[in-house]
């Protein structure tokens, strides 16, 4: 690629702005992968004005390889916009970037016009334009799948604060029902939130609950152990309830001990040992 | 007797959320070949542990699944590689209650209790690859 060449495509994006319009809204019109069910002719029309308007802007520097650059800052903020209404419309990501690579076969069509015979100018311009549109088209791909990812962090954040509740059970019994995977960083939340509640009711009791965790592992085990360490040390003792007859099997075979840790197969059994030791008697109502 | 592989699936393994699939993927294998709860689970429990070593102490690699026929009874292969640092010790690494960074010191010890299979080969420098197998 020769950095000297100097390239016609901002000359003829400025000459045949309308001409091009036409031709392309004509392009995307007839195209089959047209979303007519998300997209009116109307709103096609808009984006397309824009978008070339904003091109031929940014062009008219010369530099149509560098989009660094801050001359195509309005064309990037305007493919963002676009990007991220189609993304929620919709679309799919290889559909809005059509939107741009559409754009190549009347911008094609007029360099080899005004190339004419000279094939060796033509070559770089179909280069230029080419890698241009790409790396356009490729940018509301990428815009695209961040929007989406920050869509997924916001909702692992917001999984984190839901999932790990701490309710009273009783006057100085806490439960914490553990629901899903047990990786580190939601373990460190459950383990600080509990022992934030400890400290805040005086609790003497804590059951903490695996019902709800489908693998318990060495690791989760650990964190297990590391969080009823913990509350010991605070004064409350916790009881580990819930332990399904398949991971107690599995434990075993994994050798996992959980030492002088109370266990109950489930709540209930966790809350009446909790009771005992409290002096808590639950009675039938005689008649 | 000829291994017949009727099914195949390479998971990369790189973090947290890779090792959560992981153990989702097995889930679906091992019920789909109608394993018990109790199997399920030891299996599941197993792929946690090596996928977990894989990411933590292997820097990240894959897990490639097999589901296995040899006409008499199925079974789930999976074999986990990395080209971490390796295991120098082998014999103290399955040992009960060693640990090279302060966990509980069970996962390869406990891991070879859960599966029929266990294979590991390591070289210092070069990588870990462990390859377990349960059968129905």
């Amino acid at each position: 690629m020769n950095d000297t060449f100097a390239s016609k495509i901002p000359a003829l994006l400025a000459k045949y702005e309308t001409d091009l319009l036409e031709e392309w809204i004509k392009a995307q019109l007839d195209a089959t992968t047209l979303r007519k069910d998300l997209l009116s002719s109307a709103d096609l029309r808009r984006s397309s004005d824009e978008f070339l308007s904003l091109l031929r802007r940014a062009a008219t520097t010369g530099n149509l390889l560098n989009l660094n650059a801050p001359e195509w800052l309005p064309v990037k903020d305007f493919l963002a916009g676009v990007s991220r209404s189609r993304a929620s419309q919709g679309f799919t990501p290889s559909e809005t970037a059509t939107f741009i690579f559409s754009f190549k076969q009347p911008l094609f069509t007029r360099l080899q016009e005004e190339c004419g015979s000279d094939s060796r100018a033509l070559a770089e311009e179909l280069w230029i334009a080419t890698t241009l549109l790409d790396r356009l088209g490729l940018f509301t791909a990428e815009t695209f799948l961040s929007s989406r990812e920050d869509i997924i962090k916001q909702q692992q954040l917001e999984m984190l604060e839901l999932s790990t509740p701490v309710v009273t059970l009783w006057n100085g019994i806490l439960a914490l029902p553990l629901i899903g995977t047990l990786d580190s960083s939601r373990t460190q939340v459950v383990m600080e939130n509990l022992l934030q509640t400890i400290v805040e009711t005086g609790s003497e009791y804590a059951i903490i609950d695996i019902t709800g965790v489908p693998t318990v592992d060495t690791l989760v085990a650990q964190h297990l152990l590391k969080t009823v360490s913990a509350a010991r040390l605070m004064g409350a003792q916790c009881i580990i309830s819930g332990i399904r007859p398949q991971i107690a099997q599995t434990m075993v075979h994994l050798g996992v001990a959980f030492g002088d840790v109370i266990t109950k197969a489930s709540l209930a059994d966790a809350l009446s040992y909790a009771f005992k030791q409290m002096g808590i008697t639950v009675l039938r109502k005689q008649n | 007797m000829m291994n017949n592989i009727v099914r195949r699936e390479v998971i990369p393994l790189l973090s947290d959320e890779d090792i959560v699939r992981a153990r989702k993927i097995v889930r679906d294998w091992t019920i789909s070949l109608k394993f018990s709860l109790v199997d399920q689970t030891k299996l599941v429990t197993a792929v946690s542990e090596l996928a977990r070593n894989t990411v933590e102490h292997g820097g990240g690699g894959s897990a490639l699944l097999e589901m296995l026929d040899d006409s008499i009874r199925r079974g789930i292969r999976l074999t986990f590689e990395d080209q971490g640092p390796g295991i120098a010790n082998i014999d103290q690494a399955m040992t009960d209650g060693y640990s090279s960074r302060g966990s509980l010191g069970l996962g390869l010890g406990g891991t070879k209790r859960l599966v029929n299979e266990f294979d590991l080969s390591s070289e210092p420098g070069k990588g870990t690859r462990v390859t377990i197998a349960r059968w129905k």
